[in-house]
């Protein structure tokens, strides 16, 4: 029997969920993001540290993401709307978690591909009507797996993957947020 | 042959200068699991008492609701060297003949409970414990917990933001659609209790909103037999705490969407639905008055129907390999769970919509009067299969306690004889 090898190192992902059972403070994270406006609605956010294990931490290299408007909104189009990197978060986050359950699972995945589509009723953002909500009105998530697995094991891993998701639960569950000017 | 009467003594507490009993073992409670605790150690003829708050089974005569039956159907009703000997063996028993069942139990087995007395602390001490009791104190070698796991219910602490005019209610408070205002109802949880109070509510003429978390989905009866049958024949109960993967999740699992009617009806979500419960996803918080729900459910329901099928194919292949499937009805199978393209996120409390919240979000035990270090930080007892890191304590009646069969009321039989196996070891090394 061939070894999976999904390129997750699970046991290292075991080991600190073992590890933190003991020390719930080093699993506090604070993930950070610096935007600056360029002109229009176009701005740059840049994202490089963040804090955990209770020290602060880098990425390798630093990030740098490009917002701004399609040009049917009038706008430029120097980048793409900031509720497409919705989109990015949750396909992303999904589909690493599908990579990490099957590792786990020891299933073996040849392929994952998936498209996200948020629907969206822009009536909300430019207060045509106020009962229309400014976000998405629904999210849908489709997915094509080749895996060694059955159809089932295949809707299994993917259901686990939204349940250790956090881009799911941030979308789909409410979070406070404060928005200041310092 | 069985001792009934403790040989208890009584002694000077040099402290208050109070008679203290003294006894070799206490057992706090006198529910199935006390009382069982209490047939092994008459066998073993370890002198023991057993204390109880109240009544003999208190909490099912206390603390359910009305229309609440057993979940497990009266074959399975075994205590130690008693069972169900009624005319309906399918059936399941009434909380008021539970109350019966339970107290022939303790007649027959002439457990030494002493009732209305209720423990006040129970500490560590040189070769045992001092158990303070409302009716004095008493010095004993070793102490057995069966004071249940549903002692209180728990309850968000955002349901301190729900607005003054909705009534909240946990199942301890609930006893029938009567005591609920007229008007819609929003029952918190979909485990037994949530999905059997949200069909008594809805059935009662008042709209029910059931907010779903993660549940477990079961059918009543399967291929002809009861659900807890298969649970019972094919092993799925006899696994071992030591065999679970993950056992805390394990143990905290809400109970199977079951319910035990003469009609033996499955209860679940498509079942509510077809009654015109409105599901919504699990309560994630109250901001504003409003409640404010997940957008998640379609996934929980999928994992509970993929958990539902996986149970039942490994049913379904201990009867082909056992050759048992020719006693059993063919295969079925059931439709996933149906959830509206759109489920609201969001209600609010302040528009009369609903007038009640039910919350069906669990309980948990209360080890207050515990003074020795035992408990984690959520409040449950640290134990390997009943036994405490505390020389001459244990526990009995938690869920998944040493098997999967531990939940149920059949299943205190082998813990309590294993338990108090454990506890007279214990007390023969100790004497050698």
């Amino acid at each position: 029997m061939s070894v999976t090898d999904n390129g997750v190192n699970v046991q290292a992902l075991l080991d600190a969920r073992e590890a933190l059972k003991g020390a719930p403070e080093a699993a506090q994270f604070t993930w950070r993001a610096s935007a600056k406006w360029e002109n229009g609605v176009h701005s740059t956010t840049t994202i490089q540290n963040f804090f955990g294990l209770g020290k602060e931490q880098a990425h390798k290299t630093k990030t740098e993401f490009s917002a701004d408007h399609p040009e049917v909104f009038a706008a430029e189009d120097n980048g793409i709307t900031p509720i497409e990197y919705l989109l990015v978060g949750l396909a992303s986050c999904l589909t690493a978690g599908v990579a990490s359950v099957a590792q786990n699972r020891g299933i073996q995945l040849r392929s994952v591909e998936s498209t996200v589509e948020g629907n969206h009723d822009i009536r909300g953002i430019l207060g045509v009507d106020s009962d229309v909500r400014n976000g998405f009105n629904d999210v849908k998530v489709t997915f094509n797996i080749d895996a060694d697995a059955s159809k089932e094991d295949i809707q299994a891993l993917v259901a686990q993957s939204q349940k250790r998701s956090a881009v799911f639960d941030a979308l789909t569950n409410p979070t406070n947020v404060t928005v200041e000017v310092a | 042959m069985r001792s009934p009467t403790p040989q208890t003594s009584r002694s000077k507490s040099p402290e208050a200068g109070r008679a203290i009993e003294h006894v070799s073992t206490v057992v706090v409670g006198a529910g199935h699991a006390g009382l069982a605790a209490s047939h092994f150690l008459s066998d073993r003829s370890i002198d023991h008492l057993v204390l109880e708050r109240g009544e003999v089974a208190n909490s099912w005569r206390h603390e359910r609701w009305d229309s609440l039956r057993l979940l497990t159907p009266n074959w399975l009703n075994r205590l130690p060297g008693y069972s169900y000997q009624g005319p309906d063996p399918d059936g399941y028993l009434t909380m008021g003949e539970v109350v019966e069942f339970i107290e022939h139990f303790a007649v027959a087995s002439r457990a030494p409970v002493r009732t209305c007395t209720s423990v006040g602390s129970v500490r560590r001490e040189a070769d045992g414990y001092l158990v303070s009791t409302s009716r004095g104190d008493i010095r004993c070698r070793a102490v057995v917990l069966a004071s249940g796991a549903c002692n209180v219910p728990t309850v968000p602490s955002f349901s301190a933001e729900l607005p003054a005019s909705v009534e909240q209610l946990t199942p301890f408070d609930y006893r029938g659609p009567d005591q609920v205002s007229d008007g819609g109802v929003l029952v918190v949880g979909a485990s037994a209790t949530g999905v059997q109070l949200a069909a008594e509510l809805q059935r009662s003429g008042r709209q029910v909103i059931l907010a779903v978390g993660e549940h477990v989905r079961l059918p009543r009866v399967y291929r002809g037999r009861d659900v807890l049958w298969w649970m019972d024949a094919s092993g799925v109960w006899d696994q071992r705490y030591d065999e679970v993967d993950d056992l805390t999740r394990a143990r905290r699992l809400p109970s199977p969407q079951l319910v035990g009617t003469p009609e033996r009806s499955t209860l679940d979500l498509n079942a509510l639905t077809a009654l015109g419960v409105e599901l919504v996803g699990r309560l994630a918080t109250v901001r504003d008055g409003c409640a404010l729900f997940s957008g998640g459910l379609r996934n929980v329901c999928s994992l509970a129907d993929l958990k539902m099928r996986r149970l039942l194919a490994g049913f379904d292949e201990w009867a082909r390999t056992t050759g048992r499937a020719v006693e059993v009805g063919p295969p079925e199978e059931y439709v996933p769970t149906v959830v509206a393209d759109s489920t609201r996120l969001r209600l609010d409390l302040r528009g009369g919509e609903v007038g009640t919240v039910v919350w069906a979000t669990g309980f948990r035990p209360d080890y207050g009067w515990l003074d020795v270090p035992v408990v984690d930080e959520k409040g449950r007892l640290r134990h390997e299969g009943g036994v405490l890191d505390s020389p001459g304590l244990y526990a009995l009646g938690l869920p998944l306690l040493r098997r999967r069969r531990s939940t149920f009321l059949s299943g205190i039989e082998d813990d309590a004889r294993a338990v108090i196996d454990h506890l007279a070891r214990d007390f023969a090394v100790r004497r050698a």
